[in-house]
């Protein structure tokens, strides 16, 4: 029986399909106004991907910010439950999950069951989130991909005073006046949203393995600065870590539909 | 004998000179990127306006976010203390200072003297201070200066989900695109600002009587916004409330003068 999931972000859609334990298809697409529109495109993608039809489909659950409102959807699961999921379906040995997302941040301890025993979100402040990144990336006149890459080129990474993105923003703006280069700036900027993240992950107790999921976990700057950061390393995932939540929820369909 | 208060803000430059109990100058302009330069050329205009020069001044003090780099100043102090100080001496009543800024906010408790018995402040995160509305105003296109009439104009002022800077600027412009009355909306955020600034002053006690100093106290939505926030009556500065901090360095120097003569 093949199963699928559908994460709806604030800035990406993701699409997963199983058939058991094997990966069929995926897909990813950016997020538009209509969530609704974002699911139907992402999910015609994966299946096209699959060569599949959504009558192949036995049950697809959906995660996400936009969850409420697919379609196609029988059933609904938290994002914090996906990203649990589809990590310990990946790897089970992971223990901790830092999750950052376009709009927001998670911290996810799981047992050796991959129950989650605590969690914590941040969807309050915008520091420590992918949105901290976005703005970033706009001022340097960078693609926010760009931002990771060109930070393992940093010969002095500059260090930000500020927590908060406006007044960061500020002193990026000044350094850039300075003539800095954007290596360094973009260095400084990853070790300012690793900090960050860093105090949200200490509250759950960081207990190894480690991993990262969600679109940020692409950065390899913020990565290895996070590592840095925590002293432990990060898991690298099979799978793209920006898919965590769909694969979650495809794992969930598959368990709904009775094969463990 | 004339003294001066210098005020090197992070967004504007204020000067004052006073002779005896009376300002008899003051001066407000954009700040420069060196603060020393809106420093020298703040004083230079303050001078100007009634005749003066430097000489004739017996004693400056500096404070704000640049006191330390005025090169013309004989004692550096807190912004805290001049506010403080200024809004006491301006309206004894006074025993409670809310001071918001272009990038901090402060809530300063004062005795019958004007000297700081209490405070609270906030520069870490930029709700809660100026730094907000300039922002929104920005994403509306609209003047900061004009949101005090705008939000006059309101009749269902939004209610706003988020507080971060960043998350609400998303979220207003989803409001305009969903058709809301921009009134509406400035309503909505002088609202949100207040209830940020009411929990750093209710931190350390509501006390006697409040003021609102600063350049946000221009803002008539503004000033009744956090009078709803606080739910007492603020007392009104005749003064302008953005030269009020250099007001209490004047206040500083006219006291530091009399103790050197």
């Amino acid at each position: 029986m093949i199963a699928a999931g559908c994460d709806v972000g604030s800035l990406t859609t993701k699409a997963v399909i199983l058939n058991n334990a094997r990966l069929l298809g995926h897909a990813l697409v950016r997020s538009s106004f209509n969530p609704e529109k974002s699911a139907s495109e992402v999910m015609e993608k994966a299946l096209a991907s699959a060569r599949l039809t959504m009558d192949d489909i036995s049950l697809c659950v959906g995660t996400g910010y936009g969850r409420e409102r697919i379609g196609f959807v029988k059933k609904t699961v938290s994002e914090i439950s996906c990203h649990a999921k589809g990590a310990h379906f990946l790897q089970p040995s992971i223990r901790t999950i830092i999750d950052i997302g376009g709009q927001d941040c998670k911290a996810i301890r799981l047992d050796a069951k991959g129950e989650i025993v605590k969690f914590i979100t941040n969807d309050k402040c915008a520091s420590g989130t992918g949105r901290f990144l976005e703005v970033m990336a706009k001022l340097l006149g960078l693609e926010l991909g760009e931002l990771g890459r060109i930070s393992g080129q940093a010969t002095h990474p500059i260090t930000l005073a500020s927590t908060c993105t406006v007044w960061a923003q500020a002193e990026v703006i000044m350094h850039l006046n300075e003539g800095m280069p954007k290596a360094d700036l973009a260095a400084g900027i990853n070790e300012a949203m690793a900090a960050r993240v860093a105090i949200l992950a200490r509250s759950v107790g960081i207990e190894q393995d480690v991993c990262m999921t969600g679109g940020v976990a692409k950065n390899p700057g913020v990565v290895e600065a996070m590592e840095k950061q925590l002293g432990v390393p990060m898991r690298r995932l099979r799978l793209d870590p920006q898919l965590m939540g769909a694969l979650g929820a495809a794992v969930f369909a598959r368990e709904r539909l009775g094969v463990s | 004998m004339y003294v001066a208060g210098c005020d090197v803000g992070s967004l504007s430059a204020k000067a004052v000179i006073m002779k005896d109990d009376n300002i008899v100058a003051s001066h407000i302009m954009f700040a420069r990127p060196e603060p020393s330069e809106s420093a020298r050329v703040v004083m230079e205009e303050t001078l100007r306006k009634v005749g003066l020069s430097m000489e004739d001044i017996a004693c400056c003090v500096g404070t704000g976010y640049g006191r330390n780099a005025i090169p013309f100043a004989q004692a550096c102090e807190s912004e805290i203390a001049c506010h403080g100080k200024a809004a006491q001496w301006l309206k004894p009543q006074v025993r409670m200072v809310i001071d918001i800024g272009g990038q901090d906010a402060k809530a300063i408790r004062v005795d019958e003297t004007g000297t700081v018995v209490r405070y609270a402040y906030n520069d870490r995160c930029a709700s809660g201070t100026g730094r907000f509305l300039e922002v929104m105003a920005g994403a509306m296109g609209i003047d900061i200066e004009a949101m005090g009439d705008i939000s006059a104009q309101a009749r269902e002022p939004v209610t706003l989900s988020n507080q971060c800077v960043v998350f609400a600027e998303t979220e207003i412009i989803s409001l305009i695109n969903a058709g809301r009355e921009l009134p509406d909306i400035v309503g909505g955020l002088h609202r949100a600002l207040s209830h940020r600034v009411a929990s750093l002053a209710r931190s350390i006690e509501l006390e006697g009587e409040i003021t609102m100093t600063g350049g946000v106290a221009k803002n008539r939505g503004m000033f009744t916004a956090l009078e709803e926030a606080l739910g007492v009556k603020l007392v009104r500065m005749d003064t302008d409330p953005q030269i009020i901090g250099a007001v209490g360095a004047a206040l500083m120097a006219r006291q530091t003068a009399a103790g050197n003569g």
